[in-house]
C-alpha cells in the first residue's frame, strides 16, 4: 500500500488576522505556522492505513523552504517519505498549485510506482479554494470524492463515508483513488519523542515546481466588516444567575 | 448579447437545497447587472420537480439534464454535465451553491474545462476596467475577505487543453464562462417580484460509463432530532471547562433548554468531546437563538462558526477574552460556579 498526503503550511492566527501593508498576504510577523487542520487528519488517516495494511506513507507540500517544519511534523507521527515543492513563499493559485503537484506525482510514480491512495484536505484553511485535489485527480484520471470522514480499504477498493445533513453517503472507489478528507475523521496523535528524533533523519526530496499561473488572481485582502457589539454585563460569578435567567425568558428560549 | 447566468440547482434526489434558492437570488441580480437572462440547470430526472422553484425565482429557461446514470448525486457525473452545458450554451457565468456539493461539482466542471473556478463568492463586480471580472470571496472560513479577478473558460493554464468556450487573453480577463459559487448565507433567498413562466427543456447528457465510479453505493439515514446546526440553544464549552467530566453541568443546562452541547477545537483535540460537537471553521456553523459560550477564548476560527447566532452570552473568568468583548452579553466568573447557579435558578422558577 503506497499512500500520498498533500498538506499545506498555513499561519495559526489567534483572536484576529492582520494583513500586510500591500494587502496581499496575512501578516505573519508574530504568528506560528501549522498544517491545515483537514490535512493533519489526512496524515493521521494515512499513517493508520499503513499500520493496518503495510506499505508506506509519503507527505508532499508546495510552499516555502520553511514548510520543512510541516513535513517533519508528519514524519514525526509516522510518515516515512517527504517531498517539498519549494516556492518563494507567495501563495500559488489553485490551478497552478494543482498543475505543479500533478507533475511531481507523475515524476514520483514513474520512478517508484503508483500511489494506491492520494489524500487531500477538503479545503485549505487559508485560501479555501475547494479544488486542488479535484484538479489533481482529474489530471491523473482517478476518481475523487470530497468531504470524507471515514476510510476503509479491502480488495483494492477504498470505501469512503461522507456525512451530510440527511445522514451518511457511502462511496466505493477502485484504487488507485483520491479522497478529500475532513477534520473529525480521526483524532491526530501527538508525536512521541522517538518519532521526533526519527523525523530529523527523514530525507526531504526537493523539487523545483514550475507551472503557469491560472485564472484566479488575488487583488487584495480585506478584513471583514466588524460587527460593533456593545457587551451587556450581566454580573459576576453565580450572583449573575438571576439576570441570565431573566434574559433567557426574554429571548423566549425558556419553555 | 452575452450568454446567460446559469445557476446549478443543488438537490438531493429531488429535494432542493436551501442554498440553491440563495444562488438563484444572487444569479438573478447578476443577470440583471450583466443585462442577460437567468437560466437554471437541474441534474437527473428526479430534479425535474425543481421547475416551479426555479420559475418563482425568475429563471427564464430551466435545463433538465437527463441520463440513466443520473439517479443520485455523483460528483464526477454532475461536474461532467455542467462542463457539457458550458460547451452547449456558452453561459456568461455558471453559479452554484457554496456548499460541499456545489463547490465539489464546480471544481469537477472547472477541471474538465481547464478553467478557473472561484469558490464562496460574496459579491460580483463584472466589467472592471480592462474587461476583468471581479469578485469578493471568503477566506479563512469568513475571517478574511479576498478581492480577486477571475478568467473565463478558454484561457487555458498550460496543462491539458482548454476545451471551454471563448478566447480570453491573459489572466483575469477573458470572455469565456466564469465558474463561481456563492457563499452560503451571503444573500437571503427571495423570489422574483414578477416571475414569468419558465421554459423547461431537456438536455440529453452524454456520459461515459466511467463516471459511475463516484456513484453513491449506500446511505445511512440519520435519526431525527436536533443537531448542532439546527438547535435553538447551544451551550458551548472550551478549554476552561477543564475535563471531559466538566461538561456534565453544560449538558444539564442544554437539556433544560432543549438545546445541545457544542465545543471548541481545543476540547476536541484534548479528546474531551467528539468532533461532531465542534463549532467553527473546521467544525459546524451554528445559528441558535442563543449561544452560551463557556470558557472559550473566542479565537477567530471559533468565532466564524458562532457569529450567525442571534445572541451570544459569554461566561469567562477573563473580561478581556475575545469571546467576551465580541458577545452581546457576558458573565465574568468561574463557569463551574456560574452554570450550576443558572440551572438551579431555572429549576427554582419552574417549581414556583
Ligand atoms: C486553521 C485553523 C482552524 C481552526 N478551526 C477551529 C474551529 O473550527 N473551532 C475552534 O473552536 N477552534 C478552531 N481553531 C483553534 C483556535 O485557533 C483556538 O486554538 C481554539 O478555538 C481555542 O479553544 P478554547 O477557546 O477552548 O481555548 P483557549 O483559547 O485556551 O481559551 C480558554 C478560555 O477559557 C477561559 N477560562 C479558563 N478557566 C475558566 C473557568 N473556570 N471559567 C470560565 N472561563 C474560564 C479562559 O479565560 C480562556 O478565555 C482553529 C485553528 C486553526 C489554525
Ligand atoms: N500548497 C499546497 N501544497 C500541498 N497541498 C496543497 C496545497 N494547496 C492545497 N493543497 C491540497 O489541496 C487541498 C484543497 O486545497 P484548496 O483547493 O486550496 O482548498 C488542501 O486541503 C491540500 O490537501
Amino acid at each position: 500500500m503506497r499512500i500520498l498526503v498533500c498538506v499545506k503550511r498555513v499561519p495559526a492566527p489567534g483572536s484576529r488576522i492582520s494583513i500586510t501593508a500591500d494587502g496581499l498576504a496575512v501578516d505573519t510577523a508574530f504568528l506560528g505556522f501549522t498544517t491545515s487542520p483537514h490535512e493533519e487528519c489526512a496524515v493521521e488517516a494515512a499513517v493508520q492505513l499503513v499500520e493496518a495494511h503495510g506499505g508506506s506513507a509519503t507527505v508532499l507540500t508546495l510552499g516555502p523552504a520553511e514548510a520543512e517544519e510541516q513535513l517533519r511534523y508528519a514524519a514525526s507521527v509516522g510518515v516515512s517519505n517527504a517531498v517539498l515543492l519549494a516556492t518563494d513563499g507567495a501563495d500559488w493559485d489553485p490551478q497552478r498549485t494543482a498543475a505543479a503537484i500533478t507533475a511531481a506525482i507523475t515524476a514520483i510514480e514513474d520512478r517508484d510506482g503508483v500511489f494506491d491512495l492520494i489524500l487531500f484536505g477538503n479545503e485549505s484553511a487559508d485560501s479555501g479554494g475547494f479544488q486542488v485535489g479535484v484538479r489533481v485527480a482529474r489530471h491523473l484520471d482517478r476518481p475523487i470524492v470530497n468531504g470524507i470522514k471515514g476510510i476503509s480499504i479491502a480488495d483494492g477498493i477504498a470505501t469512503l463515508e461522507r456525512p451530510t445533513d440527511a445522514g451518511q453517503e457511502v462511496y466505493e472507489l477502485t484504487m488507485p483513488a483520491v479522497a478529500g478528507v475532513k477534520e473529525g475523521i480521526n483524532l491526530p496523535r501527538y508525536p512521541t519523542l522517538k518519532g521526533r528524533l526519527a523525523s530529523k533523519k527523514v530525507q526531504i526530496a526537493i523539487i523545483e515546481p514550475s507551472a503557469k499561473p491560472g485564472g484566479q488572481v488575488l487583488v487584495r485582502l480585506e478584513p471583514p466588516a466588524e460587527l460593533t457589539t456593545s457587551t451587556t454585563m450581566l454580573g459576576n460569578g453565580p450572583d449573575a444567575a438571576a439576570a441570565v435567567v431573566d434574559l433567557l425568558e426574554e429571548l423566549g428560549v425558556l419553555r | 448579447m452575452s450568454g446567460a447566468v446559469l445557476v446549478v440547482l443543488e438537490h438531493d434526489r429531488g429535494t432542493i437545497a436551501p442554498a440553491a434558492l440563495e444562488a438563484l437570488t444572487a444569479g438573478r441580480a447578476l443577470a440583471a447587472q450583466l443585462g442577460t437572462t437567468l437560466e437554471a440547470l437541474t441534474v437527473g430526472s428526479n430534479g425535474d420537480s425543481l421547475v416551479a422553484d426555479a420559475e418563482s425565482f425568475g429563471a427564464d429557461v430551466i435545463h433538465q439534464a437527463h441520463h440513466a446514470l443520473l439517479t443520485d448525486y455523483n460528483p464526477e457525473a454532475w461536474g461532467e454535465v455542467v462542463a457539457q452545458m458550458i460547451t452547449a450554451t456558452q453561459p456568461a457565468v455558471v453559479l452554484a451553491t457554496g456548499t460541499d456539493r456545489g463547490n465539489e461539482v464546480l471544481a469537477q466542471a472547472a477541471a474538465r474545462c481547464d478553467s478557473a473556478f472561484v469558490a464562496n463568492c460574496l459579491t460580483f463586480e463584472p466589467g472592471q476596467p480592462g474587461g476583468t471580472f471581479g469578485v469578493t470571496r471568503v477566506r479563512w472560513g469568513g475571517s478574511l475577505i479576498e478581492r480577486a479577478t477571475v478568467a473565463g473558460t478558454g484561457t487555458g493554464t498550460g496543462t491539458g487543453t482548454a476545451t471551454g468556450t471563448g478566447t480570453g487573453t491573459g489572466t483575469g480577463t477573458g470572455t469565456g464562462t466564469k465558474l463561481l459559487t456563492i457563499a452560503h448565507h451571503a444573500v437571503d433567498a427571495s423570489p422574483a417580484a414578477n416571475p414569468g413562466a419558465g421554459t423547461a427543456t431537456v438536455f440529453e447528457a452524454r456520459l461515459d460509463p466511467s463516471v459511475a465510479r463516484t456513484m453513491i453505493v449506500a446511505r445511512v439515514e440519520r435519526p431525527a432530532g436536533v443537531t448542532l446546526a439546527t438547535a435553538p440553544v447551544v451551550v458551548g464549552g472550551g478549554r476552561g471547562v477543564g475535563s471531559a467530566d466538566g461538561f456534565a453541568p453544560l449538558q444539564s443546562l442544554a437539556d433544560l433548554l432543549g438545546g445541545v452541547v457544542g465545543c471548541s477545537r481545543a476540547v476536541t483535540n484534548l479528546g474531551w468531546r467528539n468532533h461532531t460537537d465542534q463549532v467553527g471553521q473546521t467544525g459546524t456553523r451554528i445559528a441558535p437563538d442563543i449561544y452560551i459560550a463557556c470558557g472559550i477564548s473566542g479565537a477567530i476560527q471559533h468565532w466564524v462558526g458562532a457569529m450567525a447566532s442571534k445572541k451570544i452570552l459569554a461566561i469567562n473568568t477573563d473580561p478581556q477574552a475575545n469571546m467576551v468583548t465580541k458577545s452581546d452579553y457576558a458573565v465574568i466568573g468561574d463557569l463551574h460556579q456560574v452554570i450550576p447557579a443558572i440551572t438551579a435558578e431555572i429549576e427554582r422558577r419552574r417549581a414556583t
